[in-house]
């Protein structure tokens, strides 16, 4: 029970914070739950950021259920789930209720602005943090530029791959001609 | 109770089918709001607003204020919880899965081609962020001035916590306040 009532107050407090889309919040999600409370490692996080991309929902929500899975089994992914939904509702609900024109208000878009440049921030550790361990090799290299490519500039081309075409087709990639010492296990806790 | 359950399952659905996160939700949103009447495309267009100014996704956002809508407080709940669930029991299976097959070779190796995929992606993602935020495109484009093209207010901030984030190994979230504290006291959105 109280291991369920960890994992609810843990994520409730990334629920707070999830701006940006999810991406940003991989420097809290490893500070969070790998540092400080090493129920995961940081590798199955990016295991699980790249499972999120090919499936529904959002990534921090998928990131919830995974964990409170791993922790507590099916209460244990419910309880997390619920625990990340919770602000997002409760402040919905604020602004449904009393707040019509809530994003013009000119202390809302001030706010926002400056958080946008942390989670630019947020997003650059991210990627740098991560890219140690992704990009092993020449090979994983080329593929990274690949996906950018296509990622970046889908608007522009005259087809635009779904991701999760991409990812599935990076996996693909990876069983054809990857390396297995790769998986999340033997590589230990952080570097840092 | 009717219309609750319709709630649920019409977000069930919306949940279901948008994958890769937040902005996939969105021709599903436009798809409801021709169907139900439940909210409008001006809602929608508010909505994402909102979403960017507020933590949560949109598809998350839009079914608590939709719910919330039609009916009340509950239906904001249930409304949401259906959009959430399809999410949920999907990574419940895949997690079942991952477990089994942890040690196959194959899913070693198709990680060694996902992980460098979701680092593109998740660059990609800060590409587009950096853009609005640290740039200011319409500007440069009327006046092709080059100080025009960079938000000078933003690469100080962002130079700052990018310091401050290595040298004091505060929690992110301090410095997200921070940025906040920041954008409204030197007016960062004009």
């Amino acid at each position: 029970m109280k291991e369920l009532w960890e994992l609810f107050i843990c994520f409730l407090r990334i629920g707070m914070v999830t701006f940006g889309g999810g991406y940003a919040m991989l420097p809290i999600l490893v500070r969070d739950l790998d540092e400080k409370r090493h129920w995961c490692t940081t590798d199955e996080l990016m295991d699980y950021f790249a499972i999120g991309q090919c499936t529904p929902g959002v990534i921090t929500l998928n990131v919830s259920t995974f964990i409170g899975n791993k922790r507590k089994g099916i209460p244990g992914a419910l309880v997390a789930s619920l625990g990340f939904l919770t602000v997002p509702i409760i402040i919905i609900l604020i602004i449904a209720a009393f707040l019509t024109n809530f994003a013009d208000l000119p202390v809302v878009k001030d706010a926002f602005a400056g958080i946008r440049v942390c989670v630019c921030v947020l997003i650059l550790q991210a990627v740098l943090r991560l890219w140690k361990k992704s990009v092993v090799d020449k090979k994983a290299l080329g593929l990274y530029l690949v996906v950018l490519f296509l990622t970046v500039f889908s608007s522009v081309l005259p087809v635009s791959i779904p991701a999760a075409v991409l990812v599935i087709a990076s996996g693909v990639f990876g069983i054809l001609f990857g390396k297995e010492n790769t998986l999340t296990q033997e590589s230990g806790g952080e570097d840092e | 109770m009717m219309t609750l359950l319709r709630l649920v399952y019409e977000f069930f659905k919306a949940g279901l089918f948008s994958i890769g996160g937040g902005l996939a939700t969105l021709p599903f949103l436009y798809e409801m709001s021709d169907h139900t009447g439940w909210f409008t495309h001006t809602d929608i267009a508010d909505m994402i607003a909102v979403s960017e100014s507020t933590p949560g996704a949109i598809g998350i956002n839009m079914a608590t204020y939709a719910g919330y809508k039609t009916s009340g407080i509950l239906g904001g709940f249930c409304a949401t919880v259906g959009l959430a669930m399809p999410s949920i029991i999907i990574i419940l299976i895949v997690a079942h899965f991952l477990n089994k097959f942890r040690d196959s070779r194959y899913v070693a190796r198709a990680f060694y081609g996902l992980r460098p995929a979701s680092i593109a992606m998740i660059s990609a993602a800060g590409i587009s962020v950096v853009k609005i935020t640290m740039f200011n495109l319409p500007a440069f484009e009327t006046s092709h001035l080059i100080t025009d093209l960079f938000s000078w207010k933003a690469w100080i901030l962002g130079i700052l916590i990018f310091i401050g984030e290595k040298k004091l190994k505060w929690h992110p979230i301090v410095f997200i306040a921070i940025a906040a504290a920041a954008g409204i006291v030197f007016h960062f959105a004009q």
